[in-house]
């Protein structure tokens, strides 16, 4: 997006590319300043580590590390749970105490700008050209990785299995009163009569992939980073 | 020789006096005058349309320098955020989850890959967050000849350079002088003359008078910020006793609308200059002023304007329902005790260009009866984020400083449930017999 807009006689809409003479601006505007992508990468250590790792490019490495300063109000290098507790969409969202667990690891009460990194690595959208290389490890937004990434949302107490307990906590979070306990209940049953194939009333990861497989976990599952 | 220092002094001091008195004749008679009876000389669209060549230029002209100088990939800023997001609503996200399984999908029922949904959704505003995107100002995605934006517009050539001085002289030395002059004209000749109108007693001859007045001045004003406003539709313009909403972007809003017809402004009595501004004001013509314990009480506010309203002779009130600025991309919700007032709402949308302020007229005959205040609020600012290209958001401006209230995330899971359980509940009361398909 560094193309100039034509400019007719009206207006156009939003976030145009020129913007013209000080007029208005001394009144109205300000601007942000943004630090060179240079001194922003040099700031992060490990940045080509994490690069590699994640598979993000420079510029969105930068992007990212905009945003977690923005979250990190008090400057402290690291994000505890209240900092992600201030976004608004995020706290409306039934599942966001979960997201937000799922940053930081068991015992942890913090997570840092690496962290952050790798677990927004897992919804990147996977890379078409990549060949399969059996020697490599997984990347980390493989369809894979992802389904991985989902489990363990399910899986809290991470034993590998999804319980009829840990499913029931899951439908009560995303319905809460509007459903009644028999109802979620039941639905927990089918979910897991429909799942379980080895009859162990819980699902584990193969049978979660298996009953995944038609859904296309590339496009739901990722989120798309502008340039 | 200290006869030729006083000559030479002398000649100074004429020389001085006689720019001031043609500056002065120039002032009056090419910008003030034709400011008042709503002409225009065109000059300042000639200058706009120079100036934006220039931008243009010097914008090429650096994107070539920075080609010419392999760096490290600027990223560009997106006025638009950092991620695409998916327009899709939740029911048809979910619909599209769903489509693999071989039940029939008008049950309901739940299904593992439901709360895909949910993750992608959180984080995408983990990543971007529209809200507190709105309150930063929209970043400049060009150069705009003052080192404001971007610390990677360092020297690329010296034809820039001299263009970039060029600019600063003319804008702080001609323009600057001129429009501080022209504003404090348009202040004072705005105070002077509602106080003399203030003085007659006389009904018709002292509105006209006093709607005169104020327009003069909000003109002068108006040039006073090199303003090229165009109004659209003005067949729906404000008529007296209705009420006039407005998104809010900016303090020169007022100025922007107040340049075509007359309004009485609502607002918050200050004291010192303002405060004198809005005393003599008053005296010309009604508007309503609050003091800051009044405004707490929303009743009281609601019955004085009500009472204003129902004055059939009372201009148009001004009313900004988002209660904070914007920037200038999306229309905030409308609070709706604006809307409970009564009376005929005329909604406007502004929406800048950063060299033209745009209104655009829209009128709103709606019944007040049978619609609730939130409702209309709603359709309201939907009609002028239409009309203004802006974006309609159902976040509420204060946001910016309150956390979400509990309601946003109960309207989720009752859409989800809807989906879920929504047609089951009709028939819980059977007792379930169906077999999994596989």
């Amino acid at each position: 997006m560094t193309g100039i807009g034509k400019l007719t006689g009206k207006s156009e809409v939003l976030g145009r590319d020129i913007c013209v003479s000080s007029e208005a601006d001394v009144i109205v505007f300000f601007s942000v300043e943004m630090g060179s992508t240079n001194s922003t990468l040099s700031k992060i250590p490990n940045v080509e580590e994490l690069m590699q790792e994640t598979g993000f490019t420079p510029a969105h490495i930068v992007r990212l590390y905009d945003r977690f300063e923005a979250l990190d109000k008090e400057k402290t290098g690291h994000l505890r749970p209240q900092d992600f507790g201030a976004i608004n969409r995020l706290a409306m969202n039934p599942i966001g105490d979960r997201i937000i667990g799922a940053f930081f690891s068991p015992g942890q009460e913090t997570v840092d700008f690496h962290s952050f990194v790798r677990i927004l690595a897992h919804f990147r959208p996977a890379d078409q050209k990549r060949p399969k290389d059996p020697s490599m490890p997984e990347p980390v937004n493989s369809r894979t990785s992802k389904l991985k990434f989902a489990f363990q949302l399910y899986d809290q107490d991470k034993d590998g299995k999804i319980s009829r307990a840990e499913l029931l906590q899951v439908l009560r979070s995303m319905l809460e009163m509007q459903v009644t306990e028999e109802q979620l209940e039941s639905i927990a049953d089918r979910t897991i009569q429909e799942a379980d194939l080895d009859k162990d009333d819980a699902i584990s990861f193969e049978e979660f992939r298996k009953s995944l497989e038609k859904v296309n976990i590339d496009h739901k599952m990722s989120i798309r980073f502008l340039r | 020789m200290t006869d030729l220092c006083e000559g030479g002094m002398d000649d100074l001091w004429s020389i001085t006096t006689l720019l001031l008195q043609v500056w002065f004749s120039v002032m009056i008679g090419l910008i003030m005058i034709p400011a008042m009876f709503g002409l225009s000389l065109g000059v300042t669209s000639v200058y706009i349309q120079i100036l934006v060549k220039i931008l243009e230029w010097a914008t090429l002209r650096i994107q070539r320098g920075h080609r010419d100088r392999p760096t490290l990939p600027v990223p560009a800023p997106l006025p638009n955020g950092l991620i695409q997001r998916e327009g899709g609503s939740m029911e048809q996200e979910m619909g599209e989850l769903r489509r693999y399984r071989t039940q029939s999908i008008s049950r309901g029922e739940f299904a593992l890959s439901d709360s895909f949904y949910f993750y992608r959704k959180g984080l995408e505003s983990i990543v971007d967050d529209q809200v507190t995107q709105r309150f930063s100002s929209e970043e400049l995605v060009s150069w705009n000849l003052l080192t404001r934006t971007n610390h990677n517009f360092h020297y690329i050539s010296l034809r820039l350079t001299i263009i970039w001085g060029l600019g600063v002289i003319i804008r702080y030395c001609v323009l600057f002088p001129l429009r501080i002059t022209l504003a404090i004209i348009g202040i004072s000749w705005l105070v002077i003359g509602t106080t003399l109108v203030g003085f007659l007693p006389n009904r018709r001859v002292k509105n006209w008078l006093s709607e005169l007045v104020h327009l003069m001045c909000y003109r002068i004003c108006a040039r006073g910020l090199s303003a090229t406003i165009q109004y659209h539709n003005k067949n729906n313009k404000p008529q007296k006793g209705g009420i006039c909403v407005a998104n809010h972007t900016s303090p020169i809003d007022i100025v922007i609308l107040a340049n075509d017809g007359c309004y009485a402004m609502v607002g918050q009595s200050h004291s010192g200059l303002m405060g004198v501004i809005q005393r003599s004001m008053v005296r010309s013509c009604p508007h309503v002023w609050f003091e800051r314990s009044e405004m707490r009480d929303r009743h009281a506010v609601t019955s004085r304007l009500r009472a204003h309203v129902a004055a059939k002779r009372n201009l148009p009130i001004l009313i900004f329902p988002e209660g904070t600025c914007i920037n200038n991309t999306s229309v905030m919700m409308f609070k709706k005790g604006s809307f409970e007032i009564g009376g005929t709402i005329y909604p406007v949308a502004i929406k800048y260009d950063p060299r033209f302020g745009d209104a655009f007229w829209n009128s709103a005959k709606y019944n007040m009866e049978g619609e609730d205040a939130t409702k209309f609020a709603n359709r309201v600012k939907s009609a002028i984020a239409h009309q203004g290209g802006l974006l309609d958001m159902a976040w509420d401006g204060s946001l910016k400083r309150d956390k979400v209230k509990e309601e946003f995330k109960e309207h989720q899971q009752k859409m989800y449930s809807s989906m879920v359980v929504g047609k089951k509940a009709r028939d819980s009361q059977e007792p379930h017999t169906e077999s999994t398909n596989s």
